[in-house]
C-alpha cells in the first residue's frame, strides 16, 4: 500500500499532497516538513530509499523518492510494495505528466494542481497501484479532459478572457524550469 | 430567473479561478496569510451563490488551500453539493475535494450514500470512475456496508476501466466492512483470470494485500497464483505474486519447495532488476521456511548470495541498498554464506551514503566471530571518530555495543579490551547513549568477575577525570557513565589501588552539578568507599588517618545534604549522621571498621530483566478478595438488619478455601522457602552462593590463565583499546606456537577452559582461547518461572477483522445473489493422499515430531521398498491433517449463530492444496476438482510439467522415483479389493500410526472422537458400473446451498490400453429426481464428461441432480456412452448403470452443540424409532467414526460407551441418534421430524454394519 504521495520543491513548498490515510491538516504539514527535511539533505548520488520519518508510519514504511530538477516526488509505502517497482512508478508518473503538459515544469504543477491530481488518480487509487501503462493512463486522462471541454470547462470563455486581462500586468512569471533531464536521472533500471 | 443566471455569470467574470488564486498568493509573499484569509472570505461568498459553476470554482480553490494546510472542513456540505452536480467537470472537482478532506468523522458523508450510488450506476463510465476514485479515499463502514453490493456488481462491468477500479476499491470495502469479504471473494477470485491485464493486476493487488495480513486463509489460492506466476508476463503482477508467495511459504514449507525451481529460473532469465530482486527475496523466505534441514538447497543460497553480491557491487546506490537489505535476511539463517562476503560489506561501511552504511552495520552484527571482533570494532571506532552527524554516530555506538554484547558476550575474548572500548566511547561528544555505555559497564563488571580489578581501575580514572565529561553542557548524556563508574568503584572498592584518592574524587564540590540520580549513587558509594578506607587504615595502627577520613566525609557531605534532590538529601543526611557517630567512636579509640563494612557486606547478583514478571502468582492468592471483612457501609447495624446477611456471605466461602489451604500448606511453605532462597532481594541467614554458579559448573576449579604481564593494569590517562588489539594478536600467535609444542597441555586447557562455549563458532575459532578465564554470571530467574509470554498483537489492527476463513462455503445468512456454486467435496479415503514426498508436518513444533521426521528420512534412505514408503506417507498425511484441522473448533465456535457449514469442506480444500503440493503426475489425478473446477485445474499440469523436465541437478533422484511409485500406489488404492489388503497391512503397523487417513480424518474433524486406536481406511465411493473398458465409482453429497440439490461425484477409470473419448453421461430422470442439464438442452440429452481418458488414467466429474422428496431412497437408471480409440480404429461403446440415491446422501454433516441438541430433543417435534445391531465387533470409536463418515453424522457428546450424534438433511430435517454399545450389541435410538426418512437412514446404517 502507498500511504502518501508528496510532491514538493527544493524549498519544501508543497506542490501536491495526497494522503491515503487520514491526517489532520496541521499534521499533514508537519509530515511534509519532516519529509522535506529528511530528503533534502541527501546528495543526488545516494540511494533513493529512506526509512520513514517518525510521523508517518513505523518501521514497516519506507520513503521512496526521486528528485527531478526542482521537484521531489516522494512516495511513502509499506513493505508490500516493491522498492524498485515504486521507483519505476514514479518515473511513469512523471513521464505521464510530461506527456500531458508537454514538457512539464514546476509551474505546470503550481497552476494546475487539480489536473495533476486527475492524472495521479489514474495511476494510484486509494493507495494501490491502478495502472502502470503510460498509454492507458494518458488515454483515460485525455478522454476525461475532452469531456470537460465539451461541457465548456470550469471557466467558460468570458471568464478566461477576464483572466487574460488580469494576467497582463503581472510581474514576470518564471518560465522554462523544464524538467529537462527527466531521462538522464533514471538509474540503470531495466525497462519495466 | 433568467436575469439571475445572467447576473451569476457576470459575477463570475470577476471571480478568481484557481490560477488567479495561485498567482495572487505568489504575489503576496510577505503577507500570504492575510491574502489567503481575504480569499477565504471571497470563497465563502461564492459558496453562498446558487450557481453551481461558482461553487465548483470555489471548491477547487479550497482544495488548493487545503494543500497549504488550511482546514476546509467547514465547506464539507458545499463539497457534497458540487459532487452531486450532473456535469462531469464539477462532479470531478467535488470528488477531488472530498477525497482530500473527508474522513471517517466527517458527518456529511452519510448524505452522500445515494449520490454515490447514483454515480456508480451512471451510464457514463467516467462518472462511475470518478465516484469510485473518490470513494476509495473516504469510504466509511456505513458507506462500505451500503455500497458493497453496488461495487460488487461493478466488478463485472463491461468496461475494464471500471472493473479494475471496482476490484481495487473492494479492498477498502473489506477493511471497513469485513462481512463483505466472504460473499465477494468468489468474484474477486474470478477476476484473477480476467482477460484485461489491468483488472487482473488489480485483483492480484487486492488479494496480495489481504493475504499479507492473514496469509493462512489464502493458502488454498496458491495453485492459482502459481499458474499466474508461470504464465504472466506483467512484471507488476509477477512482483506482487512473488511477494505474496514470500508471505505464504512460512506457513507451508512444501509450497516453498515447489517454488524454488520456477523462481530460480526467473532469476536466471529476467532482465528486470525489480523482479530479480523480489525473486531473490522470496527464495530467501523459502529457504528460511525450509530451515536447515535441506542441505541440497545450498545451491539456491549460493545463487542468491551471488546475485546479491552483484547488486551490492553495482554502482547504482539503490541496488546496493536493496542487496544489503536482502543479505541481512539470509544472514539470519545462513550466516556462513554471508560471512564469506565480509570484505564487500566492510567496504560498504565507507560508502558516502548513510542509508547504505546503516544497512551494512546491520549485517556486521551477524558477521562477527571471535577472530574478527576486535578488527571489526576497531574499524567501527574509526568511523565513530570520522562520523559527522550525531544520528549516524549514535547508531554506530549502539551497534558496537550490540555487536560486542550479543549472545551473552559470546565473541569477546578479552574483556579488558572491551572495557577500554567502552571507556573510549565515553569521549564521544553529545551522544544520547550514555546510559547504554553505563549499563554495559555495570553488566560487565558485575558478571565478569575476573575483570573487576581492571574495571575498577578504569572507573577510578574516569571518576578522577570526571571534569572532562561534565565540562561541557552538551555532554550531559555521557555523564551517565559516571553513575556506573561510581557504583563500580564503591561496590568493588576492595580492588581499588588508591581508595582514598577515589573517595576524594567522589566528594568534589563539582559533583553537585551532576543530575540527582547520579549524585545519589555518588553519596551512597562514597559511604562504601569510606568503609573500605577505614578498614585499611585501622590496620595501620595509626588512628589519625582514619579520623582524617571521617573528617573529610563530615566536611564534604553537607554539600549533598543541601541538595534539591530528595534522594540525595536523604542519603547524604543519613550517612552524615552515621559518620558523625563513627567519628565519636573513633575518638574513643573503638575499632569500628568491621561494623561499618558489615553495612555493605554481601554480594549483589544480577537479576534477569524479566524475573519480576515471571514470578508465578502464588496459589490461592486472590488480590481481589478482602483480607479483612469489608467495612460495612453504615456503622449503625441495628438500623439495617439485612446487612447481616450480606456480611455473612463471604464467611461462607472462606472456610472452604481454608480447607484447601491446610492441605497444601506444607507444600506451599516449601515453595516459599525455595523462592526466598532464590530471591536476591530477600535477606537470608546465609547467602547461598551455589545458586549463582549453577549455570557455570565448576568455574572455581578452572585454572585461570594468567594475564600476560605486559598488559599494563593501570593505564595512565584514558586507555587505548588499540593496544589490546595488538596484544591480543601477539598473544594468539604465542598461543599458536605454544600449542604446537605442547599438544597435550592445550588439550587439557581447552577441555576445562572452554567450558560451555564449545558449541559456538567454527572450528578455527575454537583455537582462540580467551585471554583470561571469564565467568559470566547468568542472570537470576525465579524458580518455576512462567513460560515466556507471547507478544500480543495490536488489537487496533484493522486487518484483524479480515482474518476470515474463505474456504468455508457461504452460509445462508451471508449468501448474496452470486453465481451459486457447488458444495465442496467431502474428504475422500486413501486415494487423495498422493505422494506427499516429504511433507513436513504443518504447525507442529514438538521435538518429538522432528525426531520422527529424522527417523523417516533415515528410513527412506535405508529401504527403498515401496510398502514401507507408503506407510510413511500415510503417517505424514495423518499428521498433516491433524495439524491442519487443529483450529477447526475455534472457527466453528465463532459462528454459533450461523448455520454451521460442514467441516468437511475445509479439509477438502486443504487436501486439494495438499494434492497440488505433492508432485504427482497429473493424469492420474483422481482428486481433480472436477467439472467446474476442471477449467481452473486443467492448466496446472502444464505448470507442473513445465518445471519437471529441467529438474535441478541437486534434486535427489529418488523424488522422481517416488513420484512414479506413488502414482501407481494411488491407482491401486482406488481398487477396493486391494484396499482390504492394505487395511490388514496397516493394522500390523498400528503402533506407528497416529491416524491412518480418511476415517481418522473425519473423526478428528468432528472434534469429539479421541484418538484411541487408529481407524481403518474408509471410503464412501462405491462401484457404479464396470466393464472391460471403464470402471465408474461414485459418491453422493448433499448441496448445502440448495435444499433440492445433490452432487454426484463419479470417478472414471480407464482400464484398457486405448484412449477413451467423447464420454457422455446420461440418466433417465424420474419424477422426483432429475439430472441438471445445461440450459437449452432437452430432458433426454446426455452430459458430456469434460475430459478424455488416456490409458490407465482416472479422473473425476461431478453431476448435479435436483430432487424433490428426500425421504425415500431411489434408483436412477443411466448410461455412459464413449468412444474407444485405438491407433487404427475407434468403436462406440456403452455402459449401463444404476445410481442409488440413499437417504444418507441427503444428510449433511452438521456440527451441533449439546445444549442445542438437548433443546431439540425436548421440543417434542421429533418422532422416535430405534434399531439394534448384533455382533458388531469393533471399538466404539470406530463405530462412531463409521457412522460419521458413511452417514454424515457428527458426534455431539460422548460418554463412555454411549454417544449422541446429529445430522441434518439438505431440506432441514433434524436427525438425532443415541448410540449405546454393550458387549457386541449396538442399540441406536433415533429421533427425526420425518419418520420415513429416519426409518430409511436406520436401515442404511444397519446395512453398513452388516457388511463388515
Amino acid at each position: 500500500m502507498i500511504k502518501a504521495i508528496l510532491i514538493f520543491n527544493n524549498h519544501g513548498k508543497p506542490r501536491l499532497i495526497r494522503f491515503y490515510q487520514y491526517f489532520a491538516e496541521d499534521m499533514q504539514q508537519q509530515i511534509i516538513r519532516e519529509t522535506f527535511h529528511l530528503v533534502s539533505k541527501r546528495d543526488d548520488n545516494v540511494c533513493n530509499f529512506l526509512e520513514g520519518g517518525s510521523l508517518i508510519g513505523g518501521s514497516d514504511y519506507k520513503l521512496i523518492y526521486r528528485h527531478y530538477a526542482t521537484l521531489y516526488f516522494v512516495f511513502c509505502v509499506d513493505s508490500s510494495e516493491s522498492e524498485l517497482g515504486i521507483l519505476d512508478l514514479i518515473q511513469v508518473f512523471v513521464e505521464t505528466l510530461d506527456k500531458c503538459f508537454e514538457n512539464v515544469c514546476e509551474l505546470d504543477l503550481i497552476f494546475h494542481m487539480d489536473k495533476v491530481h486527475y492524472i495521479l488518480q489514474e495511476v494510484v487509487m486509494g493507495g494501490m497501484v491502478l495502472e502502470t501503462n503510460m498509454n492507458e493512463i494518458t488515454t483515460q486522462v485525455d478522454v476525461q479532459n475532452r469531456m470537460e471541454k465539451s461541457e465548456g470547462g470550469l471557466s467558460a470563455a468570458p471568464a478566461r478572457a477576464v483572466s487574460a486581462v488580469k494576467n497582463m500586468n503581472l510581474p514576470e512569471i518564471p518560465r522554462n524550469i523544464n524538467i529537462g533531464d527527466i531521462n538522464i536521472k533514471v538509474p540503470s533500471l531495466s525497462p519495466f | 430567473m433568467a436575469l439571475k443566471i445572467v447576473k451569476g455569470s457576470i459575477d463570475r467574470m470577476f471571480d478568481k479561478n484557481l490560477q488567479d488564486l495561485v498567482r495572487g498568493i505568489r504575489n503576496h509573499k510577505e503577507d500570504e496569510a492575510k491574502y489567503i484569509s481575504t480569499c477565504i472570505d471571497e470563497i465563502k461568498q461564492e459558496l453562498k451563490q446558487d450557481n453551481i459553476a461558482v461553487k465548483a470554482n470555489a471548491v477547487c480553490k479550497l482544495t488548493y488551500l487545503q494543500m497549504l494546510g488550511y482546514d476546509v472542513s467547514w465547506a464539507a456540505f458545499n463539497i457534497v453539493e458540487v459532487m452531486s452536480s450532473s456535469k462531469f467537470t464539477y462532479k470531478r472537482i467535488g470528488y477531488l475535494a472530498a477525497s482530500q478532506c473527508f474522513h471517517e468523522s466527517t458527518d456529511v458523508i452519510m448524505l452522500t450514500t445515494n449520490q454515490i450510488r447514483k454515480d456508480l450506476s451512471s451510464p457514463n463510465q467516467y462518472d462511475t470512475g470518478v465516484a469510485l476514485t473518490g470513494l476509495s479515499c473516504f469510504v466509511t463502514p456505513d458507506l462500505a456496508r451500503d455500497l458493497a453490493n453496488d461495487i460488487m456488481t461493478l466488478m463485472s462491468h463491461t468496461k475494464p476501466y471500471i472493473r479494475k477500479k471496482a476490484v481495487l476499491i473492494m479492498y477498502k470495502v473489506f477493511l471497513k466492512y469485513p462481512e463483505s469479504l466472504r460473499p465477494a471473494f468468489p468474484r474477486l477470485k474470478e477476476k484473477l483470470e480476467d482477460p484485461d491485464p489491468g483488472v487482473q493486476s488489480a485483483a492480484v493487488n487486492v488479494i496480495c494485500e489481504l493475504a499479507r495480513r492473514n496469509p493462512k486463509n489464502y493458502l488454498s489460492l496458491a495453485p492459482l497464483f502459481f499458474k499466474l506466476m508461470t504464465s504472466s508476463t506483467n512484471n507488476w503482477v509477477l512482483i506482487k505474486i512473488i511477494k505474496l508467495f514470500g508471505a505464504l511459504t512460512p506457513l507451508e514449507p512444501r509450497l516453498g519447495k515447489k517454488l524454488i525451481e520456477p523462481l530460480t529460473n526467473l532469476i536466471h532469465s529476467t532482465s528486470a532488476m525489480s523482479l530479480l530482486y523480489e525473486c531473490v527475496n522470496t527464495v530467501i523466505a523459502v529457504l528460511i521456511s525450509l530451515s536447515s534441514g535441506m542441505p541440497n538447497h545450498s545451491a539456491s543460497i549460493q545463487l542468491c548470495v551471488q546475485k546479491l553480491r552483484i547488486l551490492i557491487e553495482d554502482s547504482d546506490q539503490n541496488l546496493k541498498y536493496l542487496g544489503l537489505l536482502a543479505m541481512s535476511k539470509i544472514l539470519k539463517t545462513h550466516p556462513k554464506s554471508v560471512q564469506s562476503h565480509k570484505d564487500l560489506i566492510l567496504q560498504c561501511l565507507d560508502d558516502k551514503d548513510e542509508s547504505i552504511r546503516l544497512r551494512a552495520l546491520d549485517l556486521l552484527y551477524g558477521m562477527v566471530s571471535k577472530k574478527n571482533l576486535m578488527e571489526i570494532v576497531k574499524k567501527l571506532m574509526l568511523h565513530v571518530d570520522k562520523a559527522e552527524g550525531t544520528t549516524y554516530r549514535d547508531e554506530l555506538l549502539t551497534k558496537i555495543i550490540d555487536i560486542c554484547s550479543q549472545s551473552n558476550y559470546q565473541y569477546i575474548t578479552n574483556f579488558e579490551w572491551y572495557i577500554s572500548i567502552l571507556v573510549e566511547l565515553t569521549r564521544l561528544e553529545g551522544t544520547r547513549h550514555g546510559h547504554l555505555i553505563a549499563s554495559q559497564m555495570l553488566d560487565v563488571a558485575i558478571r565478569v568477575k575476573a575483570i573487576r580489578g581492571f574495571a575498577v581501575a578504569q572507573m577510578a580514572t574516569l571518576l578522577d577525570n570526571a571534569h572532562l565529561l561534565t565540562g561541557n553542557m552538551q555532554r550531559m548524556g555521557i555523564c551517565e557513565v559516571l553513575y556506573a563508574a561510581a557504583w563500580i568503584c564503591g561496590e568493588f572498592s576492595e580492588h581499588l589501588e588508591n581508595p582514598m584518592q577515589t573517595l576524594e574524587a567522589m566528594l568534589r564540590p563539582k559533583v553537585a552539578t551532576l543530575p540527582g540520580h547520579i549524585q545519589a549513587v555518588y553519596v551512597q558509594n562514597a559511604a562504601k568507599l569510606f568503609a573500605t578506607v577505614l578498614k585499611s587504615q585501622e590496620g595501620n595502627t595509626d588512628s589519625t588517618a582514619a579520623q582524617e577520613t571521617s573528617q573529610l566525609m563530615i566536611d564534604r557531605l553537607p554539600l549533598f545534604v543541601q541538595s534539591a534532590n530528595l534522594e540525595v538529601q536523604e542519603r547524604a543526611s543519613c550517612i552524615l549522621q552515621l559518620v558523625k557517630y563513627i567519628q565519636k567512636l573513633q575518638q574513643k579509640d573503638v575499632e569500628v571498621a568491621e561494623e561499618v563494612s558489615a553495612l555493605f557486606a554481601g554480594e549483589l547478583n544480577p537479576v534477569a530483566p524479566k524475573a519480576q514478571k515471571k514470578v508465578p502468582v502464588p496459589e490461592g492468592l486472590d488480590l481481589d478478595s478482602w483480607i479483612n471483612e469489608p467495612p460495612s457501609e453504615s456503622e449503625s447495624e441495628d438500623e439495617q438488619p439485612k446487612a447481616i446477611f450480606a456480611k455473612e456471605e463471604p464467611k461462607h466461602s472462606r472456610p472452604r478455601r481454608e480447607e484447601v489451604d491446610e492441605k497444601e500448606l506444607a507444600k506451599r511453605r516449601e515453595a516459599r522457602k525455595q523462592e526466598q532462597a532464590n530471591n536476591p532481594f530477600y535477606i537470608k541467614a546465609s547467602p547461598s552462593s551455589q545458586k549463582v554458579y549453577q549455570e557455570a559448573p565448576g568455574v572455581e576449579h578452572i585454572p585461570v590463565v594468567q594475564i600476560d604481564l605486559s598488559v599494563p593494569l593501570k593505564v595512565p590517562g584514558l586507555p587505548m583499546s588499540d593496544q589490546y588489539v595488538k596484544l591480543e594478536e601477539e598473544r594468539r600467535q604465542k598461543e599458536r606456537a605454544e600449542k604446537k609444542k605442547k599438544e597435550k597441555k592445550k588439550r587439557k586447557e581447552k577441555r576445562s577452559g572452554r567450558g560451555k562455549k564449545h558449541d559456538s563458532g567454527p572450528e578455527s575459532e575454537e583455537d582462540i582461547t580467551p585471554a583470561h578465564q571469564v565467568d559470566i554470571v547468568t542472570e537470576e530467574m525465579p524458580e518455576n518461572a512462567l513460560p515466556s509470554d507471547d507478544d500480543d498483537k495490536d488489537p487496533n489492527d484493522p486487518h484483524k477483522a479480515l482474518d476470515i476463513d474463505l474456504d468455508k462455503p457461504l452460509a445462508d445468512s451471508e449468501k448474496l445473489p452470486v453465481r451459486s456454486h457447488r458444495a465442496a467435496e467431502a474428504p475422500k479415503s486413501p486415494t487423495e493422499d498422493g505422494d506427499a514426498t516429504s511433507q513436513e508436518p504443518k504447525k507442529k513444533s514438538s521435538k518429538e515430531k522432528r525426531e520422527k521426521k529424522k527417523d523417516k528420512d533415515r528410513d527412506r534412505k535405508k529401504s527403498k521398498e515401496e510398502k514401507k514408503k507408503k506407510k510413511h506417507k500415510h503417517e505424514e498425511k495423518g499428521e498433516d491433517l491433524l495439524g491442519g484441522e487443529a483450529e477447526e473448533p475455534v472457527v466453528q465456535s465463532e459462528e454459533t449463530n450461523e448455520v454451521a457449514a460442514p467441516p468437511t469442506s475445509t479439509s477438502a480444500e486443504v487436501s486439494d492444496l495438499d494434492f497440488w503440493l505433492s508432485n504427482a503426475p497429473v493424469p492420474s489425478n483422481t482428486q481433480e476438482t472436477a467439472t467446474v473446477a476442471a477449467a481452473e485445474a486443467a492448466p496446472m499440469p502444464e505448470a507442473t510439467s513445465g518445471i519437471a523436465p529441467d529438474s535441478e541437478p541437486d534434486e535427489p533422484k529418488d523424488t522422481e522415483m517416488e513420484e512414479t511409485k506413488s502414482s501407481k500406489h494411488k491407482k491401486k488404492k482406488q481398487k477396493k479389493e486391494k484396499e482390504e489388503k492394505e487395511k490388514k497391512k496397516k493394522k500390523k503397523h498400528h503402533h506407528h500410526h497416529h491416524h491412518s487417513d480418511g476415517g481418522g480424518e473425519e473423526a478428528v474433524q468432528n472434534g469429539t472422537v479421541e484418538e484411541e486406536e487408529p481407524l481403518p481406511p474408509m471410503s464412501n465411493y462405491c462401484l457404479l458400473a464396470e466393464n472391460s473398458y471403464v470402471k465408474m465409482v461414485y459418491d453422493i453429497q448433499g448441496n448445502l446451498q440448495d435444499g433440492s440439490q445433490v452432487v454426484v461425484s463419479v470417478i472414471f477409470e480407464n482400464k484398457c490400453d486405448s484412449f477413451l473419448k467423447s464420454m457422455e453421461f446420461n440418466v433417465l430422470d424420474s419424477l422426483n429426481s432429475k439430472l441438471q442439464r445445461p440450459e437449452g438442452s432437452g430432458p433426454h440429452d446426455g452430459l458430456t464428461v469434460p475430459f478424455q481418458l488416456p490409458p490407465g488414467v482416472s479422473n473425476e466429474a461431478r453431476f448435479v441432480f435436483t430432487v424433490q422428496s428426500i425421504i425415500m431412497p431411489q434408483k436412477l437408471k443411466g448410461t455412459l456412452t464413449f468412444i474407444v480409440k485405438n491407433e487404427d480404429s475407434s468403436t462406440h461403446e456403452k455402459l449401463d448403470f444404476k445410481l442409488h440415491f440413499t437417504c444418507t446422501s441427503y444428510l449433511i454433516t452438521t456440527p451441533c452443540y449439546s445444549d442445542a441438541f438437548a433443546k431439540l430433543l425436548e421440543s417434542g417435534d421429533l418422532k422416535c424409532s430405534s434399531v439394534r445391531l448384533e455382533g458388531v465387533n469393533m471399538p466404539f470409536h470406530h463405530l462412531l467414526a463409521r457412522i460419521c463418515f458413511h452417514h454424515h453424522f457428527s458426534v455431539v457428546e460422548r460418554i463412555d460407551s454411549c454417544a449422541s450424534m446429529y445430522s441434518r438433511s439438505i431440506q432441514g430435517h433434524h436427525v438425532c441418534l443415541l448410540v449405546k454399545v454393550s458387549a457386541q450389541t449396538v442399540s441406536i435410538d433415533a429421533k427425526c421430524d420425518e419418520p420415513t426418512l429416519l426409518g430409511n437412514v436406520l436401515d442404511e446404517i444397519k446395512q453398513t454394519f452388516s457388511q463388515c
